[in-house]
């Protein structure tokens, strides 16, 4: 648009400048939990508006899009309404995909409908769209990974083999010289556009497999950010603005996301998706052995403790939300508190399996969002703390963090359960957590050991804190 | 470069600005809600995908175009209820009685 652009604009442009402002107060709402609800439903409104606009410009092949758009609608509706709040990091990574092959298959049909009209793409477009394709498919298979691994269908841990780098480094190259052959528009560069959208398919599909369960948070973050550059790209392919800017929004915040579970983890970003894990699990050896000093109690002695207490904090891990532990724990808060117990809960911002894994999954159990604290805000309270209740956490508490400079964690923040007075520790057994490092807070004089599945664990607390 | 694509590069570069700027706010307790709502905003492709499905000739538009819209409006409607689900249990503190058969399942 320069200034000697005097052609009126076109309506549905209005539309999709009033669906931008949606998105961005949306967003902007997301700042409480008290307007988020608002917030998602300003941008949902923007959705409606964006959508209705362009079915409203006259299509052709409605009967294909009406019935896509209703099987598709159903689909979502009835799986996000029916998904366990456990089982929320595979629906998002898995509705992720599916916004990720559709940017993918929407530069790829933009540009085949250039080619079959025998007009020659412009740069502009044949760069863009290999760019859309290209990050499509990798969002599109890495989600698709990331789904089978979170579902447990696969493995969740790194699956590595010898030459995985230069395999990946490989196909990148053959990604990037069909992405010249594009642009440079040789004879059948379709074709290469094809082996490109499929090399970033394959590449999606390595990319992930090595990550371990434990780095989902950040797995997951980058792929919401890539879906949302490929859909900006997306809106450089199709000249549509307001695809430009959700998919700068979108794109913005995953990486934001990515850079903060990153830093919480005090590794670096490529650290973690360039098989850091291959080097950490070499340590995992004979040294598991050690342990030997631990104190394992009865849920009895737990409820003992913990109904004499002033205040306990709870620090839950993903082992909370594999047992489904998090509506026994809020009845324990409820129990304790109704013996003038202070109950606070510390979140690690890497526990589970994405950002805020361990806050929604409270926030189902009806644990007030006030409650919930971030790791600076709760690591001075640990020291006035009576007891410390682990729950199915292990490397966010690992004290080596701060101390050992051989661990494989050091430098990662962890949240101080040290310092309590009593620690307690709910485990299933004494494996050693994920990354597969001797936690020494487990051989610590002050802490005590309660096996088992932490539900059954909290149940048995809680009974034994009623009877007291 | 075309003045077209600088246009839509500026365009861009200040929603990635804003987009900073909106979501440096956001509480870690909201982390989660903030990709799945961040999730079905991206969902946005629908439009995307309606504009290149009716484009399409046959026999693309047939198979391509429903995968196309099926995939977007999959991201769209599922990204939005999930969120919905999700928002709708943050709670503040509540005096009021909680309803007894919370503590099960």
């Amino acid at each position: 648009m320069s200034a000697a652009d005097t052609t009126p604009a076109n309506w549905v442009d209005v539309a999709y400048l009033m669906t931008a402002i949606c998105f961005i107060f949306g967003l902007r709402y997301l700042s409480s939990p008290k307007t988020a609800r608002l917030g998602n439903r300003i941008s949902a409104v923007g959705m409606v508006i964006a959508v209705v606009a362009t079915l409203a410009q006259g299509i052709v092949n409605w009967w294909v899009i009406g019935s896509a758009l209703v099987v598709g609608a159903a689909i979502g509706i009835v799986s996000a309404q029916r998904v366990k709040m456990t089982a929320m990091p595979q629906m998002v990574a898995l509705f992720n995909g599916a916004g990720g092959g559709a940017a993918a298959l929407v530069a790829a049909g933009e540009l085949l409908k250039v080619f079959r009209a025998g007009v020659i793409p412009t740069y502009d477009v044949s760069f863009t769209s290999v760019l859309s394709a290209v990050i499509g498919a990798i969002s599109f298979a890495g989600s698709i990974i990331a789904f089978l691994k979170l579902q447990e269908v696969m493995t969740g841990r790194p699956i590595t083999y010898p030459g995985q780098q230069f395999v990946n480094a490989i196909i990148a190259l053959v990604i990037l010289v069909c992405w010249g052959l594009v642009v440079a528009n040789v004879p059948n560069s379709l074709e290469y556009f094809w082996i490109a959208l499929v090399a970033a398919f394959v590449l999606g599909i390595l990319f992930v497999l090595p990550i371990g369960g434990a780095d989902m948070p950040v797995v997951i973050s980058l792929l919401n950010s890539f879906t949302g550059l490929a859909a900006a790209s997306t809106g450089f392919v199709l000249g549509n603005n307001v695809l430009i800017v959700a998919g700068a929004l979108v794109g913005a915040s995953g990486t934001l996301l990515t850079i903060l579970m990153g830093k919480a983890m005090n590794r670096s970003v490529t650290n973690v998706l360039f098989g850091a894990f291959g080097a950490v699990k070499t340590t995992t050896g004979g040294a598991a052995a050690k342990q030997q000093n631990v104190r394992s109690v009865s849920a009895d002695d737990v409820a003992a403790m913990l109904a004499y207490a002033n205040q306990v904090i709870v620090v839950p891990g993903y082992g909370m939300a594999v047992a489904q532990a998090q509506h026994s724990i809020r009845e324990l808060a409820d129990q304790l508190e109704k013996k003038g117990v202070e109950v606070k809960y510390a979140i690690h911002p890497v526990a589970g399996r994405m950002p805020g894994h361990m806050n929604v999954l409270l926030a189902e159990a009806n644990v007030p969002y006030t409650s919930l604290y971030d790791m600076d805000d709760i690591n001075p309270e640990f020291e006035r703390t009576d007891v410390a209740l682990v729950v199915g956490a292990n490397d966010v508490t690992n004290p080596a963090a701060r101390a050992d400079k051989n661990s494989p964690i050091y430098g990662m923040p962890i949240l101080d359960v040290d310092k309590a007075a009593n620690v307690v520790v709910l485990k299933r057994s004494m494996n050693s957590g994920f990354a597969g490092i001797d936690n020494p807070l487990f051989d610590d004089p002050k802490t005590v050991m309660l096996f088992g599945d932490a539900k059954k664990s909290i149940d048995g607390v809680v009974a034994g804190v009623k009877a007291l | 470069m075309t003045a077209h694509l600088l246009t839509e590069l500026t365009i861009f570069i200040l929603a990635v600005f804003v987009g900073m700027e909106v979501i440096s706010k956001v509480p870690t307790t909201l982390h989660t809600p903030l990709m799945s709502a961040t999730n079905a905003i991206h969902g946005i492709v629908l439009v995307g995908a309606i504009l290149v499905a009716g484009a399409l000739d046959p026999p693309f538009n047939a198979i391509v175009g429903f995968v196309l819209v099926l995939l977007a409006s999959l991201n769209v409607f599922g990204g939005y209820t999930v969120t919905e689900r999700m928002l709708q249990m943050f709670r503040p503190r509540v005096q009021a009685p909680k309803t007894p058969t919370d503590g099960q399942s």
